[in-house]
């Protein structure tokens, strides 16, 4: 039974049990609603989640094992000569999923009946011809080992299918049942669906974190690769990024990180004061009529690509900032440069600072602002002594926030700052930043087991170490914050 | 009532300082204030009292101007400090609430240390010259307030940490601490108990030898026990001014009768 159907059922069960538990709750106090515990809907949903819930728990679990589980009964069917033959155990593994994909979708096409793909055989016909007919391409022959192995590959995929469905809607069946015998006047089913939304809200946080969990471990192991072919120290002390895939390449952080941070300072310093500025105006001293002009069309700056930002970068500010400024104070004739890039970042960034402070600059409560005026201070005292103090950890969170966009930007810094990797102090030189080279590391032909694309994981690490440091260094100025003024 | 002592007041005309002529306030198509004529005297205590709603604070926010920053507020009519119309454009509404302090009917410390809080309008408007002269400034209006044994020794805790009557007296340490000629002071009593009740009424007596003092209060003990004259408003109207002995034990007005006897409300 295909999956959807099943779940369609197990939904369906889960309406009718609404219904009927709502209609038993309401029995059971004799059709006086004001005799029930909880309100009759209470009743229908605990009813309808017990149903559910556990239905589809098992469901998803299943659905993550089963195939764990058939992958490791095939794998073993294997030989080794036949995986010496293919060149590595998961090519072969490949080719028995793609025949078995391949026969089913032949089956569904009405190309082969269920019977006659149970009967192949390598011998008696060339199965890549019939598999190419309904629109499955395969690299070589089928060898009867792997045709053998596909075949037993849907066998074993069936019966777990139909055990999988059988084992849900008796779950749900099951959950139905007893939560509907519960059913009864003084059950307090409110108190219950109380319970399960908390699970929910529970599972559903869980399930981020296990994510970040997740991301990290993946870097982590692909980054302990990296760091098996090459040095450490050479990686983060070195001072030349120099890439080569014919090996002996250098790939030192420092030149990307100071590029990173260079831009990325340029960048808030372009963008903090002109939105903090803007966002000043907007809430402090704009009428109504102008701040609902001024807003969104500062706010369309973020809708612009980034893409758009880069171009920009690369045909106007570059040019314009290398003629006025790099070459007449003789400070170097590129037009790619730290700056051009570290502007146009500061650009893009604007938004993020004005719209983000200004909402939180407007949640200071209007009190504050009359207990200053009441004291004769000016509209730009207010602003510096009461407003901003009191919007502070909101706005360090929105300088923090576009400090980390502009950490991982990658567009503008390719078309502003070009890819070439420097560690310099002049703010007309191309320089570029980590996130450049983790691009250029992995796009093209690259072989996994090389340093010179495993670097890409360890930067990519780096990169996260550093953006947790500066958010867990904002919550760290929030909290001293808080405890000093609230 | 029957505790209502009506004090000895000194009924000698102190010089005008303060001067509301036809003031009209409205919010968008709220008539809040219906032409209202109220003198405020030098030296001395006024109360506003009324039921909730009839517009004591609106009037008072007049009155330094605080109702410019609510956008649909419009005042009508003339109000003079000192002989000179507050609402006239040369005016500085900045300058003018230095010389008009408010305390406002909800505490509103500042996100900043009791100390802070308290200098905060001196050293705005440079009232000291060093720090042992702000020092000063900070424990003299402490002091007034009746704040200061609870405070010296937690100076430099936040303000908002204080219990919400302590913040109160705060406030009014922070108006105080300004130096204004005239205090505005909307129902600074109502967060407080008995005994910072009387301390900050003693501080308004205390404040009366030098400025005058408006305070719009629901407690007609409060009114009887501090002030010399007693407004009392009705849905916007100003229904009875007078001396307030005269208006505790004599009203001319049924309206004002019935209100303080606690018929209406
Ligand atoms: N910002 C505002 N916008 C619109 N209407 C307002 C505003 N402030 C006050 N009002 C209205 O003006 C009238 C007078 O309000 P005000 O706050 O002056 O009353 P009050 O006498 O101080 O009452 P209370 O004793 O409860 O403090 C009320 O009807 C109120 O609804
Ligand atoms: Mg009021």
């Amino acid at each position: 039974m295909p999956l959807l159907w099943t779940l369609t059922i197990v939904l369906l069960l889960g309406a009718a049990g609404y219904v009927l538990g709502r209609r038993r709750a309401i029995a059971s106090a004799g059709g006086d609603v004001r005799l029930l515990h909880s309100l009759p809907g209470y009743y229908g949903t605990n009813v309808a989640m017990f149903t559910i819930v556990p239905a589809l728990l098992v469901l998803s679990v299943w659905m993550l094992i089963q195939p764990m589980i058939i992958q490791s009964q095939i794998t073993a069917m294997i030989s080794d000569s036949a995986i010496e033959a293919a060149g590595s155990r998961d090519l072969v593994m490949t080719d028995v999923r793609r025949v078995a994909n391949g026969l089913d979708s032949a089956i569904a096409e009405g190309g082969l009946t269920e019977d006659e793909a149970r009967a192949l055989r390598t011998d008696s016909s060339d199965i890549r011809a019939r598999l190419a007919e309904t629109g499955v391409a395969l690299g070589g022959d089928v060898t009867p080992e792997v045709l053998n192995a596909a075949q037993q590959y849907r066998t074993l995929s069936r019966t777990g299918n139909l055990l999988l469905s059988a084992t849900v809607l008796v779950l749900a069946g099951l959950g139905l049942g007893y939560a509907y015998s519960r059913t009864h006047q003084e059950f307090r089913a409110r108190n219950a669906v109380e319970r399960a939304i908390l699970s929910i809200l529970m599972l559903a946080s869980t399930i981020a974190i296990l994510t970040t969990v997740g991301i990290v471990f993946s870097m982590l192991f692909e980054t302990f690769n990296f760091f098996q072919l090459y040095p450490w120290q050479d990686f983060f002390f070195g001072l030349e990024w120099r890439p080569s895939f014919e090996g002996g390449s250098d790939l030192g952080l420092i030149p990307l990180l100071w590029g990173t941070i260079y831009i990325s300072i340029i960048a808030l310093l372009v963008s903090v004061p002109i939105g903090l500025f803007a966002a000043i105006y907007m809430a402090e001293y704009s009428s109504k009529r102008t701040r609902s002009i001024v807003k969104p069309l500062i706010e369309v700056l973020a809708g612009i690509p980034t893409i758009v930002y880069g171009l920009f970068a690369l045909i106007t500010v570059g040019p314009m900032l290398r003629d006025y400024f790099a070459e007449p104070l003789g400070l170097g004739t590129s037009s790619s440069s730290v700056m051009t890039a570290g502007i146009v970042m500061g650009i893009m960034l604007i938004p993020f600072i004005s719209s983000l402070s200004d909402d939180i600059i407007n949640a200071v409560p209007q009190s504050l602002r009359d207990g200053s005026y009441g004291l004769g201070a000016t509209q730009s005292e207010t602003v510096k002594q009461v407003i901003l103090p009191a919007a502070l950890p909101g706005i360090v969170g929105a300088v923090l926030l576009a400090a980390s966009r502009a950490i991982g930007e990658t567009m503008i810094v390719v078309l502003g700052a070009g890819a070439a990797a420097r560690l310099d102090l002049n703010p007309f030189e191309a320089m570029t930043t980590v996130t450049v080279k983790i691009v250029g590391q992995l796009t093209g032909d690259t072989d996994f087991s090389s340093p010179e694309a495993l670097v890409a994981f360890a930067l990519g690490l780096t990169l996260f170490v550093i953006t947790l440091g500066l958010n867990v260094f904002a919550l760290y100025i929030v909290r001293k914050y808080r405890e000093q003024y609230e | 009532m029957n505790d209502m002592r009506v004090v000895e007041r000194d009924v000698d005309i102190n010089e005008l300082k303060m001067k509301a002529r036809d003031v009209d306030v409205f919010y968008g198509d709220i008539h809040a204030i219906k032409n209202v004529d109220v003198d405020i005297e030098d030296k001395t205590v006024t109360a506003f009292i009324g039921p909730s709603g009839c517009g004591k604070s609106t009037f008072l926010r007049c009155l330094n101007r605080m109702n410019d920053t609510i956008d649909i507020c419009r005042v009508t009519g003339t109000i003079t400090l000192d002989n000179e119309d507050i609402y006239d454009p040369k005016v500085d509404p900045v300058q003018l609430r230095a010389k008009v302090g408010m305390v406002f009917q909800k505490p509103n410390p500042f996100p900043k240390s009791i100390y802070d809080n308290v200098a905060y309008g001196p050293r705005i408007h440079g009232l000291s010259s060093n720090k042992a002269d702000l020092d000063q400034i900070v424990e003299r209006s402490l002091r007034r307030a009746a704040l200061w044994n609870e405070a010296k020794d937690r100076l430099n805790e936040p303000g908002t940490g204080l219990s919400g009557g302590q913040q109160q007296r705060l406030c009014i340490a922070r108006a105080v601490a300004t130096n204004p000629e005239v205090l505005l002071m909307d129902e600074p009593c109502s967060a407080l108990d008995p005994i910072a009740t009387a301390q900050v009424e003693e501080l308004i007596d205390e404040l009366r030898s030098q400025y005058s003092v408006v305070i719009v209060t629901h407690s007609m003990q409060q009114a009887a026990r501090v002030s010399q004259k007693t407004a009392f408003f009705h849905l916007g109207e100003l229904v009875e001014f007078g001396e307030t002995g005269h208006i505790f034990t004599n009203p001319d007005d049924p309206r004002t009768e019935s209100y303080i006897t606690g018929r209406i409300g």
